[in-house]
């Protein structure tokens, strides 16, 4: 345990008002720590530079799942345990409820929140490429008000993202679907379990007899931000699934991201295995865009 | 009654189970201080300065110990003496020790450790076996070779002409962590007056002993180590703990206090010995109908910046180099190397995975080469007894690998499913493979080595009755407290819960010798069936006990001769079974006094689209002596099968100028529940004279087979040929291109 | 260095204790169980959440005790390994991983026990998916994981699920 544990404040507010007061009095001074599997992990390593937080884990307000006939709406503090034990989740946005049993472990399913994903910002992200897919929108709260905003270019680099110092993530919008969609989710990590990701894949189409009606791509770990891939999208909306069509998608898809060499793998296995899961998406017989329904 | 052969309960579980074990840092020692090392940035130069920063810490609290403190010799005491215990003038690799901190409060500690700055000039360095054997720069001894060793069997320059086939190959493998669950740690206290005493996770107090008595200048009697319940070694602490030892002891020395230092993750990683990568290049020849006729073989290891167990890794290395096979004809030319890489140390298997990954591999290369299918080629040329080893040992049991062979290929339907796979590839995207490797391992040390270690049992009785066997052997998990105490009860007819093992003392027990070399059932379990033996004699000859008793009888018989002569002990003294001959000069002879037999076969899935390979399932086949513990023999075959898994698919260390930069447990990859394939074990007896029950050691067998299993299996899927491991998916994609489905 | 944080109160439930707390609020509740209340069978393996060596229940749910600040731990029930068995009888899974060899160097085991105690609270029938993905997030580097598994189904068919029959 290499930090120096007497410089780290955690308080606990009383209300999620009383949150909000703190975090605008003193705008960047303090920040939200919800479930803690990002923030402890740096603080063991001796790395968590900022050193005053306010635990939010215990707010009422920002927990929940609500549906209403438009959205599913889930307090920023779902964890993802709380993903997969959705019934209209599982149903409806099947690629959250993977991405979410392929995050860690049970352990860390427990206690790490959507939220404090989104928050954490990281490339890696196991359910932001779905969120991503979905058209998520996420609200915004501080002293102001509240704000929402679509997740996409939320993220406008490297673990930078559209939200004020004083500010808090309380809830993630999904507009349910209207037709029916088929998905594709996909995580290369460097075991089955407890891996981070060395591209993570989300993938949703609607099929109109033969022919993509339409279709939403996005990816992690292959660009500072998670990535909607709207050009391949583009590439493929109104085609039918053959070669010539896989070949100009993966095309596409090979100048729309930019994977690099990291500790765990390569730009040249991530983009090879980027295109590569893209046209399973597409072609896989079983569970991609070809399989019989 | 019979209790060899049987699962008795573990004779620590419950306490393991309930978190009553205690560990070295579940222990607290009132006015205990911490310890913390502070290690070289870099991996080679001269130390220039030594800075104490930070004006917010309180240095004048802190202790501080440097090579100036040390003392008696400042090198820590294994095979050479070319290791410091902190680095003085310069540094041979990063993390190298250069300085000792210690403090009461733990997180001021990390603090200052982070606020020493130690400036070092510079030297070139090397990070390769290949760099290393260009000898451009020389960073240890003359010519960067810690040892070499030349094995000469009859006259392998005649046959290169007159072979049908000549066949070479090129194999590597890369470092492994044993990443023990449990991290290092030592509890240490010392002063002049009453000595040195510590405590620990570790496998072999007296090598601990041993080092401290050096460090400390002190007399055998001044110096105590105790092994505390220790959460896995597998090789990581043969003789890693003797350095933290040392250091603790001698922060523990100046601060007059005891002091315990347990690393943390990150620095265990970083900063202890790992498997010293290899290089193997075979050369053979074969006739036409694929008998061997002459292997040449070169085996290089990497060890790091300082000697260690280099030599001995060599050794076994070397000696398993041409496998179990009879060849008229070999020349095996071995070096270990130094680069300036923390130094590489033991870890199961100890040279053999290395070298049997490279023979196993060859073997399916030479047996396509001649048109045979690589059991065929093995059939033909499994060593059979009366037959020799490469180092002309004659094979003094019946031997029969091939039987082995063909068990393990009915338990997984190999020929069917081989027929099945390549028909099933031609339209998947999934590839289906399967291999299987065919190897020995010999237990107990080297040649004269068991002779020279002279290892001691002890056992005493108490006036009711109980016995205590007395070893230095450590229980690491491998299951040491229950089979000794097996062993002991059935050599005296008494239950199972009648006998107990000390613990590891140094202050308490003899010198069993090391816990490794798979020689602690078959070795020294022996003398503790030998000790058992000569206490009840002792009885025997006393006229208190006759040849059938009862345990009251036992209990009555110990009551009486102790109230006569004060104590009831034996001791048993390792001697050699006969006509084991070893000449160290030609390394020649008989290596082992027995070596275990086995066949692996692994079946696996390639997916072409993420270059992902996974092993589906696994069987493990062995002729082991006499099984003594069904649950603990198999568990220790499960076990190294998945350090086997880890060793061939997922642990990649990532260095960056002789350090390891992914020294966490998040980007050093050991396969979890999910990942683990099923693992089928099955064992065949043949017993062995010598050793307790018949039985063989088997602690380091099961890491020699999956990785040549694996990929071979890989081969069969792929019909690519890769030599190297670990084999990432990122080198599988290099080589597979555009083979996708 | 800033001016030190102080120590702060938190109350909580430890095997069925009630125990107040005196530590600073980011302290690991791991730390906190080992030195302040010296329930030592919560062990470090990583200090990164990836190993699982140091699993604590809180309020019946599975977490990595290096995780999580102790600030956190306020009113909440925590079980360790020490408050798995009943006193002197243990639970059906200790038992288990004694006769079925799924402890070897024990390091691992106490977490492996609060996860698979945890799993069949949830799952009393697990199918295999079930015990390697309950088990997923604790690291064993003994065992090869084969008896931990054999020791789920034995504990299961001990609870008296008498038809309860594994594919392992």
């Amino acid at each position: 345990m290499r930090a120096y544990l007497p410089d780290y404040e955690l308080k606990s507010p009383g209300s999620l008002a009383e949150a909000l007061s703190l975090l605008s009095d003193e705008p960047g001074v303090w920040r939200p720590f919800a479930g803690g599997t990002d923030l402890m992990v740096l603080f063991e390593a001796g790395r968590l530079a900022h050193k005053k937080f306010i635990n939010i884990w215990n707010l009422p307000e920002l927990r929940g799942v609500e549906v209403t006939p438009e959205h599913v709406t889930l307090g920023a503090l779902t964890t993802y345990t709380e993903v997969q034990a959705s019934e209209v989740l599982r149903k409806e946005f099947p690629m959250l409820c993977r991405a979410a049993s392929e995050t860690g472990g049970l352990a860390i399913q427990n206690r790490g929140t959507l939220g404090g994903n989104i928050a954490n910002a990281s490339p890696a992200g196991d359910s932001p490429p779905a969120l991503l897919v979905y058209d998520a929108e996420l609200e915004l709260v501080s002293t102001e008000g509240a704000r929402w905003l679509p997740y996409e270019g939320f993220h406008t680099g490297y673990k930078q993202m559209l939200m004020r110092p004083d500010e808090l993530i309380k809830s993630i919008r999904l507009p349910r679907p209207a037709g029916p969609w088929r998905h594709y989710y996909r995580k290369v990590g460097t075991r089955k379990a407890q891996a981070i990701s060395k591209i993570c894949f989300a993938g949703v189409a609607q099929l109109e007899g033969e022919r993509i009606a339409d279709v939403r791509i996005a990816l992690g770990s292959v660009a500072p931000v998670v990535v909607r891939c709207a050009r391949t999208e583009d590439v493929l909306k109104g085609r039918e699934i053959d070669e010539e069509t896989v070949g100009a998608a993966r095309a596409e898809l090979a100048r729309e991201i930019s994977p690099i060499d990291d500790i765990r793998s390569t730009a040249n296995y991530r983009l090879q295995v980027a295109l590569n899961v893209l046209e399973d998406f597409l072609t896989n017989a079983e569970y991609g865009l070809k399989a019989e329904r | 009654m019979q209790l060899v052969g049987r699962p008795v309960p573990r004779k620590e579980g419950r306490d393991k189970v309930t978190g009553q074990a205690r560990y070295v840092d579940d222990l607290h020692f009132p006015e205990m201080l911490y310890g913390a090392t502070v290690r070289s940035p870099a991996a080679r130069g001269r130390i220039l300065k030594i800075s104490f920063e930070g004006a917010h810490i309180p240095w004048d609290e802190f202790v501080v110990v440097t090579a100036r403190d040390i003392p008696g010799e400042n090198a820590v005491a294994l095979i050479l003496l070319d290791q410091p215990y902190l680095a003085d003038q310069f540094v041979n690799h990063p993390e190298e020790p250069v300085l000792l901190l210690a403090h009461a409060d733990k997180y001021l500690l990390e603090e200052a450790r982070r606020n020493v700055r130690i400036e070092i000039e510079e030297l070139p360095a090397v990070f390769t076996l290949e760099e290393s054997l260009e000898k451009k720069e020389i960073i240890w001894g003359e010519d960067n070779t810690f040892k070499s060793y030349r094995v000469e069997k009859g006259d392998v320059d005649e046959v290169w002409k007159t072979a049908a086939h000549v066949v070479e190959g090129e194999y590597h493998t890369g470092a492994q962590e044993q990443l023990y669950i449990e991290n290092n740690g030592i509890i240490a206290v010392a002063g002049p007056d009453d000595g040195v005493t510590v405590w620990g996770s570790m496998q072999c107090p007296y090598y601990v002993h041993k080092a401290l008595l050096k460090l400390f200048n002190l007399p055998e009697d001044k110096v105590r180590v105790v092994q505390v319940e220790t959460g896995g070694g597998f090789g990581g602490k043969e003789e890693y703990p003797s350095m933290i030892a040392g250091h603790a002891a001698l922060l523990a020395w100046k601060a007059g206090r005891p002091v315990k230092i347990v690393y943390d993750r990150a620095e265990d990683m970083a900063a202890t010995t790992k498997r010293h990568p290899s290089r193997t290049r075979h050369r053979t020849a074969v006739s036409a109908d694929g008998q061997l006729l002459g292997m040449e073989i070169e085996f290089v290891v990497d060890g790091g910046a300082y000697a260690t167990l280099s030599a001995v890794v060599l050794s076994r290395g070397t000696i398993h180099a041409a496998g179990p096979y009879f060849c008229p004809n070999v020349r095996i030319r071995a070096h270990a190397v130094a680069t300036n890489a923390p130094p590489h140390g033991a870890f199961r298997g100890f040279g053999a995975p290395q070298s049997i990954f490279a023979l196993e591999r060859h073997f399916d290369k030479v047996a396509k080469t001649v048109g045979l299918s690589p059991e065929e080629f093995r059939r033909r040329n499994f060593i059979q007894e009366g037959q020799t080893t490469a180092t002309n040992q004659v094979i003094r049991e019946k031997v029969d690998l091939a039987g082995i062979l063909d068990r393990a290929f009915e338990l997984t339907d190999y020929h069917a499913k081989q027929k099945q796979f390549m028909e099933s590839n031609k339209h998947s995207r999934r590839k289906k493979g399967i291999g299987f490797a065919s190897f020995m391992h010999g237990a107990g040390f080297t040649g004269s080595g068991e002779k020279y270690l002279e290892s001691v049992v002890g056992m005493e009785a108490t006036a009711e009755g109980r016995v205590l066997v007395l070893a230095a052997s450590t229980e690491i998990g491998q299951g040491t407290n229950t089979i000794f105490a097996q062993i002991a009860a059935e050599a005296l007819g008494l239950d199972y819960d009648s006998i107990e093992v000390a613990k590891p003392d140094t202050g308490n027990v003899p010198n069993s010798g090391p816990t490794v070399a798979s020689r602690t059932t078959m070795i020294v379990g022996k003398l503790v069936e030998s000790a058992a033996l000569g206490l009840k004699q002792t009885l025997t000859n006393s006229g208190l006990l006759s040849e059938n008793y009862s345990a009251e009888d036992f209990r009555a018989a110990c009551r009486s001769y102790i109230e006569q002569h004060g104590a009831l002990k034996s001791f048993s003294k390792y001697t050699a079974p006969p006509g084991i001959n070893w000449d160290d000069e030609r390394y020649e002879g008989d290596a082992y006094g027995a070596y275990a037999w086995a066949v692996y076969v692994a079946e696996v899935t390639v997916d072409t689209v993420t270059y992902e390979a996974r092993v589906d399932d696994f069987v493990a086949v062995q002729e082991v002596g006499r099984v003594i513990h069904p649950v603990m023999a198999s568990g220790q075959i499960e076990g190294g099968v998945a350090q086997g898994i880890g060793y061939t698919l997922f642990e990649n260390v990532v260095w960056r100028d002789g350090r390891m930069i992914n020294n966490q447990m998040t980007n050093y990859i050991i396969p979890t529940a999910a990942d683990i394939p099923p693992i089928r074990v099955f064992f065949e007896e043949n017993p062995y004279a010598y050793g307790p029950g018949g039985a063989k050691g088997i602690g380091e067998l099961p890491m020699d087979g999956p990785a040549p299993a694996i990929l071979n299996a890989i081969e069969h899927a792929t019909g690519i040929s890769i030599n190297h491991i670990p084999l990432m998916p990122e080198a599988l994609m290099e080589v597979l291109g555009g083979e996708r489905g | 260095m800033a001016e030190p944080t102080s120590k702060t109160e938190i109350n909580c439930t430890v095997n069925g204790e009630a125990v107040r707390l005196n530590a600073h609020p980011m302290a690991r509740l791991l730390d906190v169980l080992r030195e302040e209340l010296r329930l030592t069978g919560t062990k470090e393996g990583c200090g990164e959440g990836e190993c699982g060596a140091c699993s604590v229940l809180i309020d019946g749910v599975l977490v990595n005790s290096c995780l999580v600040p102790v600030l956190q731990a306020e009113g909440t029930e925590i079980k360790t390994i020490e408050g798995v068995a009943s006193g002197e009888q243990l639970h059906a899974v200790q038992e288990a991983f004694i006769a079925c060899g799924g402890a070897q160097c024990g390091i691992c085991t106490p977490g492996m026990v609060i996860a698979a105690v945890n799993l069949l609270e949830r799952t009393p029938e697990p199918t295999e998916a079930d015990i390697r993905n309950g088990l997923a997030g604790n690291l064993c580097r003994c065992t090869g994981y084969m008896k931990i598994f054999e020791a789920v189904v034995r504990a299961c068919q001990n609870q008296g699920n008498d038809n309860f029959k594994s594919e392992i």
